[in-house]
């Protein structure tokens, strides 16, 4: 079968603006979480985010995109440019029926959405935006970097939240295997604005802490809920044979993916996770020993944090694998997370670093290695990172340094 | 109701905030006689191009007088054509 590897990455986080700055943040504990400023909110029950600082879209995309685009479509585009730069790919060169895009979207362009509802009910639906019946729309990030750089071949847009990161990027895989040669996959979520925020504080499971440091603590004692927040990554998907004959430089390969339904609240069964990450290795040929780190899903919630911790004991044995969190630094990017961490894990391997899960106090119930408060050297092969969307979405996804 | 003519600056102004403003295509006055298709505004820039002069002026543009073949020129024309008429009614 064949290898799909990791030749670029653009990285759009709340504690940093392209990758060299996420990484350098992430190995040194810094966390992007604060009072929102995008909006005021002193009117709701949760008041922190993971924002990014100092994204002007006007310094990354041409003029005529911007009466047309929402922040999250403005963040992918560039995320995709960067992606697109890093993996030293010349689009020109490629048949455009040979480049696709498949991203994950959570909520569309909230904040583009919102605007126009806004102005459909104070002034009238003449004064609604033509754009409004494109903007919003989940698909309109792959629309988007379809278009701009001429990418015709397949492409398309999945939806289940924060799972929604791992299952675009297997579906990436699956299509540079059936042939197309290069295809620009994962997410960029934002939707820090009072329609997004009023509809995730509906799910019941968000943070009402204002403290930065005790709001967001998976797998800790005092876990009350997560922080959201904006961001996430795009990465270029090459067949590892062809991306080497071309002389790129490769961070890594997806070697394997799983997923799986929650059986339904209150039925009493438990989750099947597990059965995500045992299928996740057995479709890259690995057993659990091969796994050198995992990047956990850490919803922050106790009943799924006891999930998670649960299936990855079962799977690994109690504490038989380093544990790692980074997302305790950005909050929850829904379906930019697991892209995020795979990029992170890719980075992590050529570092030799496992990254902190920081501003935790583990609950010692869970046995897991949590990595705490710095980075841990170590001799990094692979990583199994894992996703969880609300809903009952399970995804795990194994990345293996190149070969 | 204005008593001034619509002219190129308004609707360069008006291009630019629907649409946006275009680095390597500056809107200068030699666009006059250039289809908008050649210039680079699709049909949905279009769309919102006419949205926004029907709401600044309070007129209606017919749905077909919006296309790619329009040229500023005729779009100016039709533009004064129908304040003319407005102010008259």
């Amino acid at each position: 079968m064949t290898a799909v590897a990791v030749t670029g990455m653009g990285i759009a986080a709340p504690n940093g603006l392209g990758a060299a700055d996420y990484w350098a943040a992430t190995l040194g504990a810094k966390s992007g979480i604060g009072r929102i400023t995008r909006f005021d909110p002193s009117s709701y029950p949760a008041q922190l985010a993971g924002e990014i600082p100092g994204f002007e879209a006007a310094d990354h995309l041409p003029g005529r995109l911007l009466p047309q685009t929402d922040r999250v479509t403005r963040l992918s585009l560039a995320a995709a440019d960067w992606a697109l730069a890093d993996a030293g790919v010349d689009v020109a060169a490629f048949d455009p029926l040979d480049m696709g895009v498949v991203t994950a979207s959570h909520a569309g362009g909230f904040e583009f959405g919102q605007d126009e509802l806004q102005k459909l009910w104070s002034k009238g639906s003449q004064f609604v935006s033509a754009y409004q019946s494109f903007a919003w729309f989940y698909a309109v990030n792959s629309g988007q970097i379809s278009i701009r750089h001429g990418m015709k071949g397949p492409s398309g847009v999945v939806v289940s939240d924060q799972a929604g990161g791992l299952d675009a990027l297997a579906q990436a895989r699956r299509l540079v295997r059936k042939g197309t040669p290069l295809i620009v996959g994962g997410a960029v979520d934002a939707s820090v604005c009072p329609w997004g925020w009023v509809a995730q504080l509906a799910g019941g499971r968000m943070s009402d802490s204002d403290e930065p440091t005790r709001a967001y603590l998976p797998f800790d004692r005092d876990a009350r809920g997560y922080v959201p927040g904006e961001g996430g990554a795009l990465l270029t998907l090459e067949p590892a044979e062809a991306a080497r004959a071309r002389g790129a430089t490769c961070y890594g390969e997806l070697a394997g993916y799983g997923a799986t339904i929650d059986p339904p609240p209150h039925s009493g069964r438990s989750s099947t996770l597990r059965t995500a990450m045992r299928t996740a290795l057995e479709d890259a040929g690995m057993a659990p020993g091969d796994i050198d780190v995992v990047f956990a899903d850490g919803a922050g919630v106790p009943e799924l944090d006891r999930a998670e911790a649960a299936a990855i004991s079962e799977v690994f044995g109690p504490g038989r694998v380093p544990v790692t969190v980074p997302k305790t630094m950005t909050g929850r990017l829904h379906s930019g997370a697991a892209p995020l961490d795979v990029a992170c894990a890719l980075l992590s391997m050529r570092a030799g670093l496992i990254p902190p899960t920081v501003h935790i106090d583990p609950c010692p119930e869970y046995d897991l290695d949590l990595v705490l408060y710095q980075a841990r050297p170590a001799t990094l092969r692979t990583a199994l990172v894992l996703a969880r969307g609300h809903g009952g979405f399970n995804s795990a996804m194994v990345v293996r340094a190149a070969q | 109701m204005s008593e001034q003519p619509f002219t190129l600056d308004d609707l360069k102004r008006i291009l630019v905030e629907a649409a946006g403003a275009d680095e390597a295509a500056p809107l200068d006055d030699d666009i006059l006689d250039t289809t908008f298709g050649l210039l680079g505004y699709e049909s949905l820039a279009l769309l919102e191009t006419g949205g926004c002069i029907e709401r600044e002026y309070a007129i209606a543009l017919d749905d077909d007088t919006l296309s790619d073949e329009l040229t500023p020129r005729e779009l100016i024309h039709t533009v004064n054509e129908r304040l003319a008429a407005a102010r008259a009614a």
